[in-house]
C-alpha cells in the first residue's frame, strides 16, 4: 500500500521537476547497471536506487555557488548537482568528455563547474573536508554553503567526530546529510550502534540533528532548506539524517543475503518515486500521460548519453601522467 | 647547476629559522588575503604560539579570523585545510610534531594529493603543512623524521630547509605553489634559546628583509670538495659539515650537498656532483630502510653508474623506534663521529 507524501504546499510544476530529476538518476542507474553486466563500462558500480528522494531533495534546496561532496556511490549526487547526463556516462564509460576525464570513475565522479568536488570514495573523508571548505565561504563571506553527504557507516569513523566538532565550534556554514540505508556494506547498523539514530550521536557536538522520511523528497527539500538558511546565516552546521534504504546491492556482485526480502518489500513500498506519482494522481494534479512522457523523455537523454559516450574518444595515454601537480615536478626544476 | 649557497656576511641582518619562517608568513599572509594559519596552540592568547613559537607575535598582527585554533584534531585540521584549499584559500595547516601526521594520512595521501589528478586537473590543492621533526629526547612517538612516506605520494611535494635563507625562500615558494608541499623543519634547528642548548650550533643566516623565493626542486652545496659527495640535511647536514671540516685536515675534501626538496631531488645538482668525485655517502636521521636517501641512491645508481669508482653509501637511524635515553638515542641516529668513520671508510674503497 503506497504512502501519500504531502504535496499540498507544492506547485505541480515544480513537484514534476523533482520527480524528472529523481527519475533520471534512477532510469540512469538502471541503464548503468545493464551496460555493466554487458561489459560495456569497466570497475565497479555502488547503486543509488530507492535513495534518490535524498539527493534531488537536498540539491533542489541549494543555490547557485554552493558545494556538495559525495561517497563511493555519487552518481545521484552528481546528477542533482547538475553533471549532465552525457558528462556522467562518459566518466563511467573511461572516456575522454567525462567530466573528470576518464581519472575519476564512478567512485569519484563530479565536476567543480556545478558545485561538486570529485567524490570521496573514503568512508567519512568527505566529513573532513567540507570543514574546510565551509571556512572559505565563512572567511570569503560569500554567503555560499556547502552539503556533505554521507551514510550511516560514516558515523563510526573518527572523522566523523572530528570533522563534526570542528565545523560546530567554528559554526561553519555546513549541512550535513547522512543518508541512513541501515547497511554500511553489508552490516547492520544496529549492529555498530547502540544508539538507533545516527542523530543521536549529534547532541555531542551541541548542532541540531533532524531525522526525515528520506523516501520522501519534499520532506527532505524542506529541511535542507531550512538548515541551509541557518547555515547561510552564521548560525552553524545542522545534521540531517534522512532513513531511506538502497534497492540494490551494497556494490555489483551483492547478492544481499544479509537482508530478508520482506524488508526489501517492506521499503520498496516507500519507493520515493511511486510515492510521488501517486500522491499527484491521488491529488488530480498529474495525469498518468504525464509521467509516460516524462519517462520517454528521461529514456531518450540517456541514450543520447549512451551513444554520446561510445562514440566519445578514449584518454590518450599519455594523459595518465598529467594532473598530477599543478607545476610538473618532472626530476627537479633544472631538468 | 645551481651554486648560490646562503650569503654569510656576519654585518648583514641574521635570523634564526623560526624568525625567517614567522618572516615569511607574516610577509606572505600580508601579500595575499587567501593565506591563514590553522592548528592547534597557535593563537591561544598566553598560549604557545605554536609549534616552537614560530607564530609569535602573528596572532597581534593578524586577528583569529586568519590565525585558527582547533581542537586536538588533525583530521579535522588536515581536512579543513584541503577543503579550504579547494576552494580558493592558502591554508597553512601546523602538525606541532611530525609524528601526528599520521592521524591524518587519509586527509593528505587520499584527498590532498589526490584532488587535482581525481578532478581531471578541474582543482588544485595549495596548502603547505608545517611539520616539525627530529630527535631531541622525546622518544618513539616525538622525535620521528617521516618526510620519506610522503616522498612515496604523487600530487604531494616535500622540501626540508635546513637554514634560516632556505627557510624563508622556500616558505614563500610553498605558499605561492599552487600544489599541496609537506615543509619539515627540525627542532633543534629552530634557533630558539633552548634548541640552540641542546644542537650548541649557531643556526643563524643573512635572511633579505624582503620577499625572496628559493625555488622548490633546487638543492644548494653547502661545501665543495672533490673527493667525495654527501647529501644530508637538517642536523644531520650540520654533522656532516663538521666531518668534512675535520677530514678536511686528513687531505679528504667533502662535497656537502643539501638537497632541500626530497619531492622533487635536484637530480642535476646531486648527478653533477657525484661524476665530479665518483663517490655518494647519503645521510639523514630517519631510519635507514626506505628513506629518502633509498631512493636517491637508486636514482643516482641509474644515472652516474659509469662514474661511480665505490658504492654508495647511506648513513641513516637504526631500523628500531626511537628510544629516550640520551645513550640510547645517540646509538639510533647518525652521529658525527659515525658519519666521519663512513666517510673515511667510502674514500678508502
Amino acid at each position: 500500500m503506497t504512502e501519500r507524501i504531502n504535496v499540498d504546499d507544492v506547485t505541480t510544476e515544480r513537484a514534476l521537476d523533482l520527480y524528472r530529476e529523481m527519475l533520471r538518476i534512477r532510469r540512469f542507474e538502471d541503464r548503468v547497471y545493464q551496460l555493466f553486466l554487458q561489459g560495456e563500462l569497466p570497475g565497479t558500480l555502488h547503486q543509488y536506487q530507492g535513495q534518490e528522494a535524498v539527493a534531488v531533495g537536498a540539491c533542489q534546496a541549494l543555490n547557485d555557488g554552493d558545494w556538495i561532496t559525495s561517497t563511493h556511490r555519487p552518481h545521484g549526487h552528481a546528477l542533482a548537482k547538475g553533471v549532465t547526463v552525457r558528462s556522467a556516462m562518459a566518466e563511467l564509460y573511461g572516456k575522454a568528455t567525462g567530466c573528470c576525464g576518464g581519472k575519476g570513475g564512478s567512485m569519484h565522479l563530479g565536476d567543480p563547474d556545478v558545485g561538486m568536488i570529485p567524490a570521496i570514495a573514503i568512508v567519512a573523508g568527505g566529513v573532513s573536508v567540507v570543514s574546510g571548505m565551509g571556512l572559505a565561504f565563512k572567511m570569503q563571506r560569500n554567503g555560499h554553503v556547502a552539503l556533505c553527504f554521507f551514510g550511516d557507516g560514516a558515523s563510526n569513523e573518527g572523522a566523523f567526530h572530528e570533522g563534526l566538532n570542528f565545523a560546530a565550534v567554528q559554526k561553519l556554514p555546513i549541512v550535513y546529510v547522512c543518508e541512513n540505508n541501515m547497511y554500511g556494506a553489508s552490516t547492520p547498523f544496529t549492529a555498530t550502534s547502540l544508539v538507533p539514530n545516527v542523530a543521536d550521536r549529534v547532541a555531542g557536538y551541541g548542532i541540531p540533528a533532524v531525522i526525515v522520511d528520506g523516501m520522501d523528497v519534499l520532506a527532505i527539500h524542506d529541511a535542507v532548506s531550512e538548515a541551509r538558511q541557518r547555515a547561510a546565516a552564521g548560525d552553524g552546521p545542522t545534521l540531517i539524517e534522512a532513513k531511506t534504504y538502497r534497492f540494490a546491492g551494497h556494490s555489483r556482485g551483492d547478492a544481499r543475503g544479509y537482508r530478508s526480502r520482506d524488508e526489501e518489500a517492506e521499503w520498496k513500498e516507500k519507493d520515493p518515486l511511486v510515492r510521488l506519482e501517486y500522491s499527484l494522481l491521488n491529488a488530480g494534479r498529474a495525469q498518468e500521460s504525464t509521467f509516460a512522457q516524462i519517462l520517454d523523455e528521461v529514456n531518450t537523454e540517456l541514450e543520447d548519453a549512451v551513444e554520446f559516450s561510445r562514440q566519445s574518444p578514449d584518454p590518450r595515454p599519455e594523459d595518465a601522467l598529467t594532473d598530477a601537480y599543478a607545476t610538473p615536478i618532472g626530476t627537479g626544476t633544472h631538468s | 647547476m645551481n651554486n648560490n649557497a646562503s650569503p654569510t656576511n656576519t654585518d648583514e641582518r641574521r635570523l634564526t629559522i623560526a624568525e625567517a619562517l614567522r618572516e615569511a608568513i607574516a610577509q606572505e599572509m600580508e601579500r595575499d588575503p587567501r593565506v591563514f594559519l590553522i592548528g592547534e596552540d597557535i593563537g591561544i592568547p598566553g598560549g604557545f604560539g605554536g609549534a616552537f613559537g614560530v607564530y609569535l607575535g602573528l596572532p597581534e598582527k593578524f586577528g583569529h579570523e586568519r590565525i585558527i585554533d582547533t581542537p586536538i584534531s588533525e583530521k579535522a585540521i588536515a581536512g579543513a585545510a584541503v577543503g579550504a584549499a579547494l576552494m580558493g584559500m592558502r591554508p597553512i595547516p601546523d602538525m606541532q610534531y611530525s609524528d601526528f601526521l599520521f592521524e591524518c594520512m587519509d586527509e593528505l595521501v587520499n584527498q590532498a594529493a589526490k584532488m587535482r589528478y581525481m578532478s581531471g586537473g578541474k582543482l588544485s590543492v595549495p596548502l603547505v603543512m608545517r611539520c616539525p621533526v627530529g630527535t631531541a629526547n622525546r622518544g618513539a612517538q616525538h622525535g620521528q623524521c617521516p618526510e620519506s612516506y610522503f616522498i612515496h605520494v604523487p600530487g604531494i611535494k616535500v622540501v626540508a630547509p635546513s637554514d634560516a635563507y632556505v627557510a624563508k625562500g622556500i616558505m614563500t615558494a610553498a605558499i605561492r605553489d599552487d600544489d599541496p608541499v609537506l615543509v619539515f623543519e627540525h627542532k633543534l634547528l629552530y634557533g630558539s634559546k633552548g634548541r640552540e642548548q641542546a644542537g650548541g650550533l649557531d643556526l643563524t643566516a643573512h635572511v633579505p628583509e624582503g620577499d625572496y623565493v628559493f625555488p622548490i626542486g633546487r638543492g644548494l652545496i653547502k661545501r665543495e670538495g672533490h673527493h667525495v659527495t654527501v647529501v644530508a640535511t637538517h642536523l644531520t647536514l650540520y654533522r656532516c659539515l663538521a666531518a668534512a671540516a675535520e677530514l678536511a685536515l686528513e687531505g679528504i675534501e667533502v662535497e656537502v650537498i643539501d638537497p632541500v626538496s626530497l619531492q622533487p631531488f635536484d637530480t642535476d645538482l646531486i648527478f653533477s656532483s657525484v661524476e665530479k668525485t665518483g663517490r655518494l655517502l647519503i645521510a639523514h636521521e630517519d631510519t635507514l630502510t626506505g628513506g629518502w636517501g633509498a631512493e636517491l641512491a637508486a636514482r643516482v645508481a641509474d644515472d652516474c653508474v659509469y662514474s661511480l669508482e665505490a658504492p654508495i653509501k647511506r648513513v641513516a637511524a637504526h631500523d628500531v623506534p626511537l628510544p629516550v635515553a640520551p645513550i640510547l638515542e645517540q646509538t639510533v641516529v647518525p652521529s658525527q663521529e659515525r658519519i666521519t668513520r663512513e666517510i673515511r671508510a667510502l674514500c678508502a674503497m
